[in-house]
């Protein structure tokens, strides 16, 4: 029978919650990693069994876990991710040179041909990847090093690299974002890599359309299309038809086209979710209604999804992590909150249902859908 | 053979209690005693000490004999008694909020 299990990382572990096709009665198991800072995990596409966790700490730095039996054991890797070379500056808040320093993994990104090659999205920003399961990591240099590097400055929750999209029809593309540098594209597997953010205006850096500075909160593709890229600006809902080569805005009639999360239906590659927060300043929603909002026409024309979420006193976050789909015949969609609730709405956002109410602050949701 | 305590999040890591010990060759140092731990428990390693720098993580103490030995260089001999095993050596997290 079909299933999910949903992995959720927080501000203190991880939880993993699962249930059958009809994702009305969930198992929680967590937390995992307790009293740790799980950025992410995610499984393999082609091991579902094979997970990999992002654990860090202020305290104790980071710690990459594997599980080789779906979560239900766990073992340390490898947690050296020294840069190339020798790391260089970029540009801190105040304008002046500051030395690249690695911080934390962002986001971990398993290949989608071998669960033992997986990427990983580090602060200050940078790309590695491992090809032996973890055990050592190395980065992809041309990315810091393409020329645009030393301009990258950080946004205010750090320089963080914290999408990593494959193509998979073509393997050699990989495209990124960096909170507040922008979005960047190799199209030979990692070597060389460009910005990719022509169209991109932002009215809050000296020169709004510059090459690089905006920042991007999160980009999703389908997978049937990976042309087409869809980006939740820090402001702005941004559409690319041609892998980023150039944007255009599509935030169309929604309400305040701040936020940090955006991802694509399973099925419907121009059905688009994304939750409007009220502003920069004011993390929550508006009006203390939780809604999110769905696009079946590739942007520009929303509507509201409420049926299931408060709308009323809610003034919880949606991190650029914490928002997935699954696969099922009636595709599921599933957040969680700053609050602590995972949401799920087994038919497409029509109709919400918490599955956890009183988490600690969800920082990432992914979804693994199990045959 | 010298008494360590880890906090509660690095036991928890390496799967080890509250108090173990382990064996350091002379001579004795923070450094030696560091590396035998990272040897030891792989798990460890980069978390009391940064992996680029060497140096010991920002939030992270050390005491022993009821001195803070967190800015004692990494050569310097511990005291008799650590390494004697009549007084455990601690590292600490930081009361740092979170």
């Amino acid at each position: 029978m079909s299933g999910v299990r949903v992995l959720v990382g927080t501000r203190k572990g991880a939880f993993i919650l699962t249930s059958d096709g009809r994702r009305e009665r969930w198992d929680v198991s967590g937390p995992l990693f307790a009293g740790w800072e799980i950025y992410h995990l995610k499984g393999s596409p082609v091991d579902p069994g094979r997970l990999y966790a992002s654990q860090s700490s202020g305290w104790f730095g980071q710690v990459i876990q594997r599980s080789d039996d779906a979560g239900k054991t766990w073992a340390p890797v490898g947690n050296t991710f020294a840069y190339e070379g020798v790391p260089g500056t970029h540009e801190w808040y105040d304008g002046t040179p500051h030395p690249w320093e690695f911080k934390r993994v962002w986001h971990l990104e398993p290949s989608l041909e071998d669960p033992d090659t997986v990427y990983a999205g580090v602060e200050d920003a940078a790309l590695f990847r491992t090809a032996d399961g973890g055990q050592t990591w190395h980065e992809l240099p041309g990315l810091r090093g393409h020329g645009s590097g030393p301009r990258w400055t950080p946004g205010a929750g750090g320089m963080g690299l914290h999408t990593i999209l494959l193509a998979p029809d073509e393997p050699g593309r990989i495209v990124v974002a960096i909170s507040a540098a922008g979005a960047f594209r190799t199209d030979d597997g990692g070597t060389t890599w460009r910005p990719v953010n022509r169209g991109l205006k932002s009215d809050h850096i000296p020169d709004p359309d510059a090459e690089v500075g905006h920042c991007v909160h999160r980009i999703a593709m389908h997978a049937s299309r990976p042309a087409v890229l869809f980006m939740q600006k820090h402001w702005d809902v941004m559409r690319s038809d041609d892998g980023g080569d150039s944007w255009r805005e599509v935030s169309g009639n929604l309400p305040t086209d701040f936020g940090f999360t955006i991802d694509v239906h399973a099925h419907e590659p121009d059905t688009v979710y994304v939750v409007p927060i009220k502003s920069d300043s004011e993390h929550y929603p508006l009006d203390g209604r939780l809604r999110v909002y769905r696009s079946r026409t590739g942007g520009n024309e929303w509507e509201a999804l409420s049926d299931g979420l408060p709308q009323r006193d809610c003034y919880v976050n949606v991190l650029r992590e914490a928002m997935a789909v699954d696969a099922l015949e009636s595709c599921g969609v599933y957040f969680g909150t700053t609050g602590g609730q995972v949401y799920v709405s087994a038919d497409a956002g029509d109709h919400w249902a918490p599955i956890v109410r009183d988490l600690p602050a969800v920082l990432s949701v992914e979804v693994q859908t199990l045959s | 053979m010298i008494r360590l305590v880890l906090p509660a999040q690095l036991r928890t890591l390496a799967h080890i209690g509250s108090e173990v010990t382990i064996e350091v060759q002379a001579p004795v140092t923070q450094r030696a005693l560091l590396d035998a731990i990272e040897e030891r428990w792989p798990a460890l390693r980069g978390t009391i000490r940064d992996h680029a720098s060497g140096k010991r993580r920002a939030l992270v103490r050390f005491y022993a004999c009821g001195e803070d030995l967190s800015h004692e260089s990494p050569d310097t001999r511990l005291p008799e008694e650590v390494v004697s095993g009549k007084e455990p050596y601690l590292v600490i997290g930081a009361i740092a909020g979170g």
